[in-house]
Parts: structure tokens; C-alpha cells; sequence
């Protein structure tokens, strides 16, 4: 992982692996981020950069390795990201809408699916495209948690 | 992914000694998990008071913890952290789990590590 901060913007990069994602969320929030937001708007922004850093994991480098560009603005009013990879697009090459239903006890509880439904409620202002071959994902996470 | 167990007659409290349950580790606390419980029968709580953090995978293996289980055996959960509820409240999971405030405070004295 390398990173490097300027202001309140930080760059990281990483490679496509679980335990990589782990350090880098840990090194934004644990220390980078430790006073600058309110615990919760923290939280918040932890569960929606993890969800998305884990999609491009999973899905985008799925067959190959490669790295994830995480650009983070913090400013008084809250969070701005920017993630590029050069993975496989999104199906489409669109954001999906989502649907959470929901789940019942005795149902066959679903054990996943929760990622963009996560993004979807938790951010605003999320933008994807694929442009020359990269994914471009952004999304803003307000500095005033109301009803989440 | 570190579980401590406390085994009393008729409950197994897990305790969770990480700060995640996150994609790096949900495979390995699957396992961990399925191989403690598989020793009895008996209620299982999760205790999470020291899991600062859980994502979807994580989420997922909780879930898949809870279908091993079975339908007679409902896993319990104890001392969800801000962000473990919130994750669990906006995947409405919260319905699905008996959720506890706190642990039993009785639960420390049989304390085994496992």
C-alpha cells in the first residue's frame, strides 16, 4: 500500500486482495480519519468504501490481480471518494438498482447481497462509468448523519 | 480470527477477540465457529462487544452461522458496537436476530479459553 496526503486528500493504492482492503480501511479510519468526523459519519463512510473496495475485489478482479486507487477528500462538510480500477466493468457498465427484501426467519436467509444495497443508502451523490478500460466510482458521505 | 468460549449449562457465549468480521476473515471465523459449536447442543450468543467493524462478508458468515445452526437453535447476538447495528439494522437483519444489549454478566466466572 502506498499512500500519500495532501491537505485534507489522500491517496492510496492497493492491491485487489481482502487483507489489503483490511489495511488500507484501517489506515484511513483508524488514524487518518481519527477527530476529523463525527464517529458516526466515520462508521458510515467505513461500510460504504468497504463495500465498494470489496465489490472490485471480488467482481471487477475476480480473474486477475491488479490495484485500486482510492482518492479521500475530507472536508467540514463531510466525505468525498474516488476509487479506479482497471478491472472488468460493472454488468452493463451500469450501477444495478437494488432490492432488499425482507428477510424472515424461516426463510433460506440470504448470506449476500447486502454490498450496494449498503452503498446505495449510506452514500450520496454515487456516480459510477467505465471509461478507457478503468472503473470510476464516487460518492460523498455527509459530515451530518440525520436518520442512518 | 481469535473465539473464547464460556460454556455455561445451558448457554455457549463466543466471544469475538477481534475488532472485524470483515472479507479478509470470514471464511476463518465460519470455520472457528462451526467447529465450536458442532461440541454441543446447547444456545449459542455471539458476543460482538469487541467488534468495532463488519461488512458484508462478515454479515453473510454471521448469517451462515446462524443456517448451521439450524431451526432450533436461533444464534444470539450480544453488544453490537454503533457500526456492527447499523449494518445490521440497514440489511434489516436486526428482525432476524434475538439481539442482547449486553452479556450476561454471570457469563465471566465459567470462562474457558478454547
Amino acid at each position: 500500500m502506498s499512500s500519500n496526503a495532501i491537505g485534507g486528500r489522500t491517496r492510496i493504492v492497493i492491491a485487489s486482495d481482502p487483507l489489503a482492503v483490511r489495511q488500507a480501511l484501517c489506515a484511513l479510519f483508524d488514524r487518518l480519519m481519527a477527530g476529523r468526523m463525527a464517529e458516526d459519519a466515520r462508521d458510515t463512510a467505513q461500510i460504504v468504501l468497504a463495500e465498494a473496495l470489496n465489490n472490485i475485489v471480488e467482481h471487477a478482479y475476480a480473474q486477475t490481480p491488479g490495484e485500486i486507487e482510492v482518492t479521500v477528500d475530507v472536508s467540514p462538510g463531510g466525505l468525498t471518494c474516488w476509487i479506479m480500477d482497471a478491472g472488468l466493468p460493472l454488468p452493463d457498465s451500469a450501477l444495478q438498482d437494488t432490492l432488499l427484501v425482507q428477510p424472515q426467519p424461516g426463510d433460506d436467509l440470504p448470506e449476500g447481497g447486502f454490498g450496494w444495497h449498503l452503498i446505495r443508502t449510506l452514500s450520496d451523490d454515487l456516480d459510477y462509468r467505465r471509461e478507457g478500460g478503468r472503473n470510476f466510482l464516487t460518492f460523498r458521505i455527509s459530515a451530518q448523519q440525520y436518520s442512518n | 480470527m481469535q473465539l473464547d468460549c464460556t460454556q455455561t449449562q445451558d448457554l455457549m457465549i463466543v466471544h469475538v477477540r477481534e475488532t472485524r468480521i470483515d472479507a479478509a476473515g470470514a471464511i476463518d471465523f465460519k470455520d472457528k465457529m462451526r467447529d465450536l459449536t458442532a461440541a454441543s447442543q446447547c444456545r449459542v450468543m455471539l458476543d460482538l462487544s469487541l467488534v468495532g467493524f463488519i461488512d458484508s462478508s462478515g454479515l453473510g458468515a454471521v448469517v451462515a452461522v446462524r443456517k448451521s445452526l439450524g431451526p432450533d437453535r436461533p444464534l444470539e447476538l450480544a453488544a453490537l458496537t454503533p457500526a456492527v447495528e447499523k449494518v445490521f439494522r440497514l440489511t434489516r437483519m436486526d428482525s432476524v436476530f434475538i439481539i442482547h444489549r449486553d452479556i450476561p454478566a454471570r457469563a465471566d466466572s465459567f470462562r474457558d479459553v478454547v
